[in-house]
């Protein structure tokens, strides 16, 4: 047997696969770290940076708030670029029906220990003055917070460095070999384990994962400091967000650090251009306007898309690989976080390497192998 | 906010010459003609103003046959969006604009070229065509002391302009070399109106200094520019000066042609013969081409014109004249090219994005314009990357990325109540 | 002053000629100052107008209430209210 270069190959260093490199760097493990671009320049540099706990399911609660505490430790080493902010979100509802949900969602956060708190019509329009007359309310979860996450990215993957992680950049993986991968200059990298945390692309090199492009639209706006102070999604969000199929835009907006305005969002499946779809951004930016009806006169300095790495449970593959037929040993997935990865790339990373330790992890595993899916189609 | 819907044959974008000149001959064939453009009035940055005065006696002529013709002029519009094959959408005082068009003439002209130097921040540090727009546009340089500097032909029309309106012009610097300026000067020898105009220049300028081989290396000042550091070779000294009116040479405005699809090569739109870009039905003229002043401009315009209405007999008759100035366009640019000296103008500390405030140190961090933009938000701010753009690739060589709209900063509602979506009900129906 | 208009820069009237630009006046209202700027850059320089002609955005302010707006591509119309955001 020959001997490896590195302990774990991680492929991609969007902010998974940085969290991932500086897990394993820190148990001492020797890393390299391949992107093939820029460093959080894909699904990371598109998305809002919303470090956001979720109550779609029990698996996703757990990860997300799993992971938004290791956020918070983390917090007071972020360097300035990373803008933390604990702004909170607020679960905005728009009629009477979704006000009855804003209950529900505080007693499942509560339960949980994540503080929650009712804002009936008069203390939402206190908190957001600018949100539309006669909405009847919200939740606000104030431990919910915002980074900026090209930069989270670039100071997990220096962390990493720091702790001898060697990265290869720019280096486009070709091929997951049976020890290692194969480079675009015709070189390849050994190692123990492989990691593909290529994010949208991660089908590409591991044919047959259940993770499809979620195309999405975003905006930023001019400056506008304290327009509004909290993250706001629509509580109808999840009802837009759950379809594996359809197109849907739903009202989420973001207040940055620099007084711009982040304004999503929109879902598409089966798009592979990432030109402008005016008619989507257009419908994405009427929704908003129903909910922050000021925002029509503020300028708009730029848009772009994205692709989000969709599963169809809306739960990331974090683990090996072998599990499925045909995988292998020594690889391992950690992808297919959708419009989560920031949130939970932490807590991915964390999971991560318990698996490549075989050590307890802190929160269970199981609903996030990558085997659950062939179970679930099976059963 | 309102909006409206238009239709034309023919729409042109941008109504400086070269729009102007197109949109004449478009109209002579009878079509429905019109001109979108940004400023508040047609004549574009060289005939800014001159649509109230007799000052530019090369305008009147163009003036007259635009307000002759049949053509409409929508000024104060901005395109910003490009939804479907066929439209346009435009921000206008009234609100937006989806305009349709069977062809498409863009004549978005060029903007100055500013290259960062310590202190080119200075409030009175300004363009050279800058100042003079500024003057065009009611502002007093009276009295005031003037340093014009950086590259190109417009530093002399811009001198000769400001002493025209009273502002006292101390020098100008000139970063091109004379054996560079000497060729040129050959070249415009084999025109004999060229040669007479820069003649007729040259005594305007009686009395400023001339200086080639010099450039702006530092502007000092309290809140504003009081003095300029220049260089000419291995001297460098301090110019007092209440502006510093500053530009390298022009870059062309490309972005519209970009968000279209329009090939570049060399960084300027790709034409065929009758100024038809590689997109059909959509053709450009003027500086966006290549950057080869007012007579280029207006006799590509008038190719266009023509050949969007369908007139190829009337364009081609034009070929030769449009030869001729090519040459001249070609002089030029190998005349104001820049010299190697000017790579090292900006220091570390000098921010280089004028909008997220990004210093060279922070840029010089990263291998590519993207990280870099990540990383720094470098050409992330309003002006989305216009004047840093140019700047950075002289200095590091990164190549622009890929245009999306809106090409302008625009309110949100332009951009969330376009027409074409509303005629979608279909879509509309899923949104509910 | 033939042909002037009055409009106003952060509350003060400021007189300008005839087809002048909202830049023109803000520049105008500055006279008695040596700094004729008309914004804060992010890291609080002053900043003045650089290209003049609706391409830098550093003569953005607000104009009837509309902010980041170009003042060198917008004409002075008579009472237009102009603020700068320093």
């Amino acid at each position: 047997m020959s001997v490896a270069s590195h302990d774990v190959i991680i492929i991609g260093a969007g902010i998974v696969g940085a969290a991932c490199a500086l897990a394993c760097a820190r148990e001492g493990l020797r890393v390299a770290i391949v992107e093939a671009e820029t460093i959080g320049g894909g699904a990371t540099a598109a998305g809002m940076g919303h470090l956001v706990v979720m109550d779609d399911s029990e698996a996703q609660f757990a990860l997300t708030y799993f992971s938004q505490l290791l956020w918070q430790k983390l917090a007071t080493d972020l360097p300035a670029d990373v803008e933390f902010e604990s702004c909170g979100t607020i679960w905005v509802a728009a009629d009477e029906e979704e006000l009855a949900a804003v209950k529900q969602k505080k007693v499942f956060y509560e339960s949980r220990g994540v503080p929650a708190e009712i804002l009936d019509a008069k203390s939402l329009h206190e908190a957001e003055p600018n949100l539309r007359e006669g909405l009847p309310g919200g939740l606000l979860v104030p431990s919910d917070a915002v980074i900026y996450a090209p930069c989270a990215a670039r100071f997990l993957v220096e962390q990493a460095q720091s702790r001898g992680a060697q990265l290869y950049l720019p280096a486009v993986v070709t091929e997951i070999t049976a020890d290692g991968v194969r480079i675009n200059n015709g070189s390849t990298l050994s190692a123990h384990w492989i990691v593909n945390a290529a994010g949208s692309w991660s089908p590409s090199l591991t044919p047959g994962i259940e993770v499809k492009k979620r195309k999405g639209h975003l905006l930023i706006t001019d400056r506008y400091p304290g327009y509004v102070k909290h993250q706001l999604v629509e509580l109808g969000y999840l009802k837009s967000a759950h379809s594996f199929t359809s197109e849907s835009v739903a009202f989420n907006v973001q207040p940055r650090r620099t007084g711009q305005m982040l304004i999503g969002s929109s879902r598409q499946f089966g798009v592979e251009g990432r030109e402008i779809n005016s008619a989507m951004l257009a419908r994405m930016l009427s929704r908003a306007e129903d909910f922050l009806p000021g925002i029509a006169n503020l300028s708009a300095i730029r848009s772009w898309t994205g692709f989000r790495a969709a599963t169809p449970d809306k739960l990331p593959l974090i683990g090996p690989h072998s599990a499925r037929e045909g995988g292998r040993d020594n690889l391992f997935l950690a992808t297919g976080h959708e419009g989560l990865g920031i949130t939970t790339s932490l807590g991915t990373a964390a999971l991560l390497v318990d698996q490549l330790l075989e050590r307890p992890s802190q929160i269970p595993v199981a609903p996030y192998l990558p085997s659950r899916a062939r179970e679930n189609v099976h059963a | 906010m309102t909006s409206a819907s238009r239709n034309f044959d023919v729409l042109i974008v941008g109504a400086g010459p070269a729009g102007m000149a197109a949109a004449c001959c478009a109209s002579e064939n009878g079509l429905r003609v019109a001109i979108v453009d940004n400023n508040p009035q047609p004549g574009g940055q060289i005939w800014r103003g001159a649509s109230q005065s007799s000052a530019v006696p090369e305008a009147a002529p163009w003036y007259k046959k635009l307000a002759a013709s049949r053509a409409q002029v929508l000024s104060g519009t901005e395109a910003y969006d490009h939804p479907a094959p066929g439209k346009l959408l435009a921000s206008s005082p009234g609100g937006v604009c989806e305009i349709s068009y069977a062809k498409l003439i863009l004549c978005t002209g060029a903007r100055e070229r500013f290259l960062p130097f310590p202190g080119w921040t200075l409030p009175n540090v300004i363009g050279a065509g800058g100042l003079q727009a500024l003057v065009k546009s009611g502002f007093s340089i009276a009295g005031k002391k003037i340093v014009v500097a950086g590259s190109g032909p417009l530093l002399l029309a811009v001198a000769a302009y400001l002493r025209e309106h009273g502002g006292d012009v101390r020098l100008i610097a000139e970063q091109s070399s004379w054996p560079r300026l000497i060729r040129f000067g050959l070249a415009l020898a084999f025109q004999k109106e060229k040669l007479a105009q820069s003649f007729a220049l040259k005594c305007q300028l009686a009395g400023i200094p001339y200086k080639a081989g010099c450039w702006p290396v530092a502007a000092e000042g309290n809140g504003r520019v009081e003095s300029v550091t220049l260089r000419s070779g291995n001297k460098t000294w301090k110019e007092a000066c209440d502006y510093l009116a500053c530009g390298f040479f022009l870059v062309p405005n490309v972005e519209l042609p970009l968000l279209l699809g329009c090939e570049l090569r060399a960084g300027f739109v790709r034409v065929d013969d009758f100024q038809q870009t590689t997109i059909p039905e959509v053709y450009c003229a003027g500086e966006p081409t290549g950057i080869g002043g007012l007579d280029l401009s207006l006799v590509e315009g008038q190719i266009a014109g023509h050949a969007a209405a369908g007139n190829r007999e009337a364009a081609r008759k034009l070929f030769r004249e449009r030869d001729r100035s090519r040459k001249f366009a070609a002089a030029l640019g190998r005349a104001f090219s820049l010299r190697d000296e000017l790579h090292s103008l900006p220091a570390d500390a000098t921010f280089i994005c004028r909008c997220e405030d990004v210093t060279l140190a922070r840029l010089r961090n990263h291998s590519c314009w993207r990280a870099a933009k990540l990383q720094t938000r470098c050409g992330m701010g309003s002006c989305q990357g216009r004047i840093c753009g140019p700047a950075v690739e002289f200095l590091l060589g990164w190549k622009p990325e890929s245009v999306r709209p809106p090409i302008y900063p625009v309110s949100v509602s332009s951009l969330a109540k376009n027409i074409s979506i509303e005629s979608q009900s279909s879509l509309q129906e899923e949104l509910r | 002053m033939p042909d002037a208009i009055s409009v106003t820069v952060n509350g003060t009237a400021v007189r300008v000629p005839l087809n002048s630009t909202a830049l023109v006046a803000i520049l105008m209202s500055r006279a008695s100052s040596p700094a004729r700027f008309v914004r804060r850059s992010l890291s609080g320089e002053p900043r003045g107008p650089l290209c003049a002609m609706g391409i830098c955005f550093e003569c953005r302010a607000t104009i009837n209430n509309q902010r980041h707006s170009r003042t060198c591509l917008i004409l002075c119309a008579p009472g237009m209210d102009i603020r700068t955001d320093d």
